[in-house]
């Protein structure tokens, strides 16, 4: 009976705080999701400086803020408990979240609509960056040492729980309130929600007690007088905050970004893929994958940590490039001949004044239905000189919005998936890992830094940094690849060297 | 393999300080060839955003370097502080 009592306690745990966590994600995705809509609405039509403070927004919040968040937050739950600390990184993040679907116009307010944004989104990366940690030490400071990994593996599904959220939440959204609606103000819908699942979510942690490791240290007079100064001016913890980052986040966060988001990028813009597919491809892929978080960390409880995360990123170095050939070889309709036609509809014609000229860019578009079921929307421009006898300038055609035959798009929803389940391989465990490499007293400062930097900063560039590398001449749509390679590599060889793989039972006392 | 983690140690000591150069080039070069006005100091900021938050890393990435090499990862401590007691 007290056993059932104790099991019924850890997954009320579990939930409590995997309902937190996976609102925060949702709140920080969202931005992401409609950076386009919030720059039309929130931004005026001009570069100047709200590009400037757009560019900010997006990359100081992922990149900056988040590591300070862990010591901020992290130094604060060491000080005070968990539960308290990543109630105040909730109530900030859904707060901030709220907030920024109300910001009026910059039609209404002018610069102050993008520079509340950027102050809103910062507060966004801080909490994000107090939240994981927590939720993670909280859970496994609950769970029995030899299901540590199965308990905290339920953390782990909120990353990519998140992101299915934010994407179902703007594509219902959309769907009922019709596009013209949402970019007009039915964007403000999702960012508006998040205060009701804070609520509920603030609701059900209020009623959760303090983790019973960090009570005892509180009563014992244990607790670290400066958790800052513990973590990392104490040689025996900093090493293993650099091999946490180096053997382990900083690969883990590549495989995450390069399965979640670069594939998606990839396929909508590389591959040229329609937006509706591209996102419905990565949402299968995700609804495939997630039990899979759960599997690989209840398996690290039996057999380590260490050789689970590190195949995943092996596999990750060895099939990325043949996955995204594929991708780009079964998107490439430039050698489609007139038998794989079934039929074009009538063609568009537009004529767009060259500014500046008296000159015209004319399009033709036509929408192109293959017999194998695929689509594709083809354009073909020149540009007509007003100059007399002068040469109609031929543009090269681009072929976009494709749409996949239904063999193709479940091909894609394989392809897909199985970089997600790569990702649960790497990310199951990885709460577990961290958790069991520091001692409590300290613990939610230094798991949280090495895991901020190895996902906000290795894995976060990975969409700058692959576009960054193609964009070098000589380069090819899949040159990106190598910098998610070579980091999992790296990782990979240090991990492979440096690291133990302790299992439970023998790390417990 | 302890002499494995130590001579890699040297390794870890040099990538450090090789990955700043390389991005610092980086860096240079891609402001350069951003068009004046805006996106030149757009790019500047990017870059200066991903310099500010890389140095440390490398300095850390040297830092394991010489853990490695003085023999700090020979052995790991089997778990922490409360799962040895």
């Amino acid at each position: 009976m007290s056993q059932e009592l104790q099991k019924n306690s850890i997954f009320k745990v579990i939930g409590a705080s995997s309902l937190g966590t996976l609102i925060e994600w949702y709140d920080f995705y969202i931005f992401g999701s409609l950076a386009t809509i919030i720059g039309a609405q929130l931004f005026p039509s001009d570069a100047g400086a709200s590009a400037l403070i757009n560019t900010l927004a997006i990359f100081a919040a992922g990149f900056i803020v988040r590591p300070f968040g862990a010591l901020v937050f992290g130094r604060l739950g060491d000080l005070i408990g968990r539960k308290y600390t990543f109630l105040l990184t909730l109530v900030l993040m859904g707060g901030s979240t709220f907030l920024i679907g109300l910001i009026p116009s910059y039609s209404s307010i002018g610069y102050a609509a993008p520079i509340l944004v950027l102050i809103l989104r910062l507060v966004q990366g801080l909490a994000l960056g107090g939240e994981y940690g927590g939720a993670a030490t909280y859970v496994a400071e609950h769970a029995p040492a030899n299901k540590r990994g199965f308990f905290t593996s339920w953390i782990q599904t909120t990353a990519t729980g998140g992101l299915f959220l934010s994407l179902g939440i703007i594509v219902l959204t959309k769907n009922l309130i019709g596009a013209a609606g949402f970019a007009d103000w039915g964007w403000r819908i999702p960012f508006l929600l998040s205060i009701l699942l804070v609520g509920v979510s603030i609701y059900i942690r209020l009623k959760m007690h303090e983790s019973p490791m960090f009570t005892k240290l509180k009563t014992e007079g244990k607790v670290s007088k400066n958790p800052l100064k513990e973590s990392f001016n104490n040689k025996t913890n900093f090493k293993m905050v650099l091999l946490a980052l180096f053997g382990a986040t900083m690969g883990q966060g590549v495989i995450w970004y390069t399965g979640q988001f670069y594939a998606q990028s990839f396929i909508e813009n590389t591959c040229k893929v329609d937006f509706n597919d591209s996102r419905y491809i990565l949402l299968w892929g995700i609804a495939f994958a997630t039990p899979f978080f759960v599997v690989f960390g209840s398996w690290s409880d039996k057999v380590g940590r260490k050789w689970i995360m590190l195949t995943g990123m092996l596999l990750g170095i060895i099939f990325y490039r043949p996955i995204y050939q594929i991708f780009l070889d079964d998107t490439d309709f430039t050698q489609v001949t007139q038998q794989d036609i079934q039929s074009v509809a009538d063609p568009l014609v537009t004529r767009t004044p060259i500014e500046g000229t008296a000159d015209s860019l004319i399009s033709t578009s036509a929408r192109v239905t293959l017999l194998s079921g695929a689509s594709y929307q083809k354009i073909q421009s020149h540009i007509e000189f007003k100059e007399k006898g002068k040469a109609a300038a031929v543009q090269p055609d681009q072929l976009k919005d494709k749409q996949l035959s239904t063999a193709v798009f479940w091909k894609f929803v394989a392809l897909v998936f199985f970089q997600i389940l790569l990702v649960t391989m790497v990310y199951g465990p990885i709460a577990a890992f961290l958790v069991e490499l520091f001692p409590t007293k300290i613990r939610y400062t230094s798991m949280s830094l090495p895991y901020h930097v190895g996902n906000g900063v290795f894995g976060g560039l990975v969409p700058f940094i692959a576009t960054l590398i193609a964009s070098y001449s000589g380069s090819t749509p899949l040159s990106g690849l190598w910098y998610p390679i070579g980091i999992a590599s790296l990782s990979f060889i240090i991990g492979a060297i440096y690291l133990s793989n302790k299992k439970p039972a023998e790390t417990e006392a | 393999m302890n002499g494995l983690k130590k001579g890699l140690g040297l390794f870890w000591m040099l990538l450090g300080p090789a990955s700043i150069i390389f991005m610092f080039l980086q860096a240079y070069e891609k402001v350069g060839l951003a068009a004046e006005g805006v996106q030149k100091t757009n790019t500047a900021l990017q870059w200066g955003i991903i310099l500010f938050i890389f140095i440390p890393i490398s300095a850390g990435l040297v830092i394991f370097g010489y853990y490695a090499l003085k023999g700090e990862y020979d052995q790991l401590p089997s778990g922490s502080e409360e799962q040895k007691g």
